[in-house]
């Protein structure tokens, strides 16, 4: 029994399945994140979480408690929403508030409550403000904040650094990450940014077409992805998928990391030309066109000139390949 | 801003089509406005001259405040139009609530139903109202009249108002909902303010023909106790001589009222307070 269970959650908007069956189980004080690209169903799940949507079938507990049929506001959660969806005529003190003011609390407790929520995000000084005057990253912050107020059980975040700028997102990400070590708390987030995943989670849900691909810890899926799907989905740049025939391999497709190719300008296993070169400064991304196996991404550490157009030669380390069959599962060693 | 871009020719060229509708707009009112204050034969020997020393006259003011109970027929009208209007806004935005935020079976059905009374004129049905009328002894009250402009009002307010619904953030309803607010809670707390300017867009094209309306008011409340202005002002347009100077007094006076609602909506309009809500 777990903070979050799972059991056969299915939902169907008329004809068209949306979840198509998830079991899933996520323990207490955890940080799970759903992770997928566009229209895989993630904030589906969520919501149904959320007591937003009813599931077409199957059971949700929070808790050990089936909540199916109880209202969002009884489920002991609280959710954070991209748009940060702030109440407008309310000041962030009363926005932080509301949730216990609904639920009858004293009005000294609700102060203390947020004011203690405050500090944790170093809301003071914005407290007696209306969200119109704050700015995208306070904002995203208040609504944190007003989940923090309520003590629930289960966070939900539903993409909540989307509508940040990168330096805020990677300042909000660290937050929430300390955050959820300070609390303690069972946390749910969803996102279809990979290194959010990999940065915030205990434990990975690669989702697709709504169900789910794979779950486990963040080096578990990418040490060990079962199928392509989660071996490209998971790790920037994503994956090379080459052709394993052509390499006279046994298996379908050979899949390598963009890091686990040796690049080389005199000699190699697969010749090619470079089509594009980025360099970030820490690492080098080379873009190689081969004949064969069309356009393989290389990275490398440190700087190094590589021009347009020149030959180079990639060797991919064998002892670093998946492989994968024709259907795209993973061929374990020696099956 | 877009503003700062457009070229200075462009906006006079766009000031000068508005000023030019808005002259036209106002002309007829205009000539009512100076009329008024004008004797009998100056209105028709120069119909567009200014009142002068000699031609003023509040002759028709003082007719219209002595004939008949004018102020009377300003609050029955007074009445009429803002209950009609309180039952439109409120029937109305409840159902473009429902229609836009609940998922139920025969929803686009309902929607398309009740949008079908903006393209049937209610006129259509007057017999059967006044029979509908009799038969309920609504005959010669205000409530008649409420009614038929709550139903005469809702189609157009349900339309404009569902859109309108449509566009608030799905994220702060449910916000609300995870909150703890009833859904009456997240309608009127939530969802009303954000559309307060398309509620008063709706409240000014209902209140214009409702205050305006002479059809209803004449069949089904004639009664002297429950006239309207409209109504009212009439016993000065006879079949064979028509007491101009009180006519046009009694239509000024009508515009005031009506003037003071739309300012009133109007500042609705053009105050947002969507702002900083969602993104």
């Amino acid at each position: 029994m777990g903070a979050l269970t799972l059991t056969g959650v299915t939902k169907s908007f008329g004809t068209v399945n949306v979840i198509k069956g998830v079991d899933l189980t996520v323990q207490e004080g955890e940080f799970c994140v759903f992770v997928g690209p566009s229209g895989c169903g993630k904030s589906t799940l969520l919501r149904i979480i959320a007591g937003l949507e009813d599931a077409t079938a199957g059971e949700v507990a929070i808790n050990g408690r089936r909540v199916n049929e109880v209202a969002p506001a009884r489920r002991e959660i609280a959710m954070v929403f991209q748009s940060y969806a702030l109440y407008p005529h309310l000041t962030v003190r009363d926005n932080m508030g509301l949730a216990l003011k609904q639920a009858g609390v004293a009005r000294a407790d609700i102060t203390a409550s947020v004011d203690r929520a405050a500090d944790m995000l170093a809301l003071g000084p914005l407290l007696d403000r209306r969200p119109a005057e704050l700015s995208g990253g306070q904002r995203q912050r208040v609504a944190i904040g007003r989940a923090i107020v309520r003590r629930p059980r289960l966070f939900l975040f539903d993409e909540p650094l989307s509508n940040l700028d990168a330096a805020l997102r990677v300042a909000t990400r660290i937050e929430i990450a300390r955050l959820h070590r300070q609390l303690g708390a069972t946390m749910i987030y969803v996102t279809h940014d990979q290194i959010e995943a990999m940065t915030l989670a205990d434990r990975i849900v690669v989702l697709r077409a709504g169900k789910v691909e794979q779950v486990g810890a963040p080096m578990e899926l990418y040490n060990n992805p079962v199928n392509t799907f989660v071996a490209g989905f998971i790790g920037s740049p994503q994956m090379n998928f080459l052709k394993a025939g052509a390499l006279g391999m046994r298996s379908d497709t050979m899949g390598v990391r963009p890091e686990h190719i040796a690049l080389s300008r005199d000699s190699g296993q697969i010749a090619g030309t470079v089509s594009h070169v980025e360099k970030l400064g820490g690492e080098t991304l080379v873009y190689v066109n081969t004949p064969t196996q069309g356009l393989l991404t290389v990275r490398l550490f440190g700087e190094h000139d590589y021009a347009v157009d020149e030959t180079a030669y990639l060797t991919p380390d064998p002892a670093r390949a998946f492989h994968f069959d024709a259907d795209g599962l993973r061929l374990r060693q020696g099956g | 801003m877009a503003q700062a871009r457009i070229s200075a020719g462009r906006s006079i060229a766009a000031h000068a089509v508005l000023i030019t509708y808005t002259l036209i707009a106002l002309f007829p009112v205009f000539v009512i406005l100076i009329n008024s204050f004008k004797s009998r034969k100056a209105i028709f020997a120069e119909p567009l001259a200014l009142p002068t020393r000699e031609t003023f006259d509040l002759i028709g003011y003082t007719t219209v405040l002595k004939q008949g109970d004018f102020f009377g027929y300003f609050q029955n009208s007074m009445i009429v139009t803002v209950a009609s209007l309180f039952f439109v806004l409120l029937f109305g935005a409840m159902a473009a609530f429902a229609l836009s935020e609940y998922r139920f079976r025969g929803n686009l059905l309902t929607g398309l139903y009740l949008a079908l009374g903006i393209m049937i004129p209610i006129r259509l049905g007057t017999v059967a109202i006044l029979e509908l009328m009799v038969a309920s002894g609504l005959v010669n009250t205000l409530m008649a009249l409420i009614l038929v402009y709550t139903a005469q009002g809702l189609p157009l307010a349900v339309f404009i108002l569902s859109e309108f619904m449509k566009q608030v953030s799905d994220d702060l309803k449910n916000a609300g909902r995870v909150d703890g607010l009833s859904e009456y809670t997240i309608f009127f707390r939530l969802v009303l303010p954000l559309v307060r300017p398309a509620m008063a867009t709706v409240a000014v094209f209902t209140m214009i023909p409702i205050w305006n309306d002479l059809w209803f008011p004449l069949i089904l409340a004639p009664a002297e106790s429950v006239k309207t202005i409209t109504l009212g002002s009439q016993v000065f347009i006879g079949q064979f001589v028509t007491n101009w100077n009180a006519v046009l007094a009694a239509l000024s006076l009508a515009i005031l009222p009506v003037l003071v609602l739309y300012l009133i909506f109007s500042r609705q309009l053009i105050r947002g307070i969507t702002a900083g809500a969602v993104k």
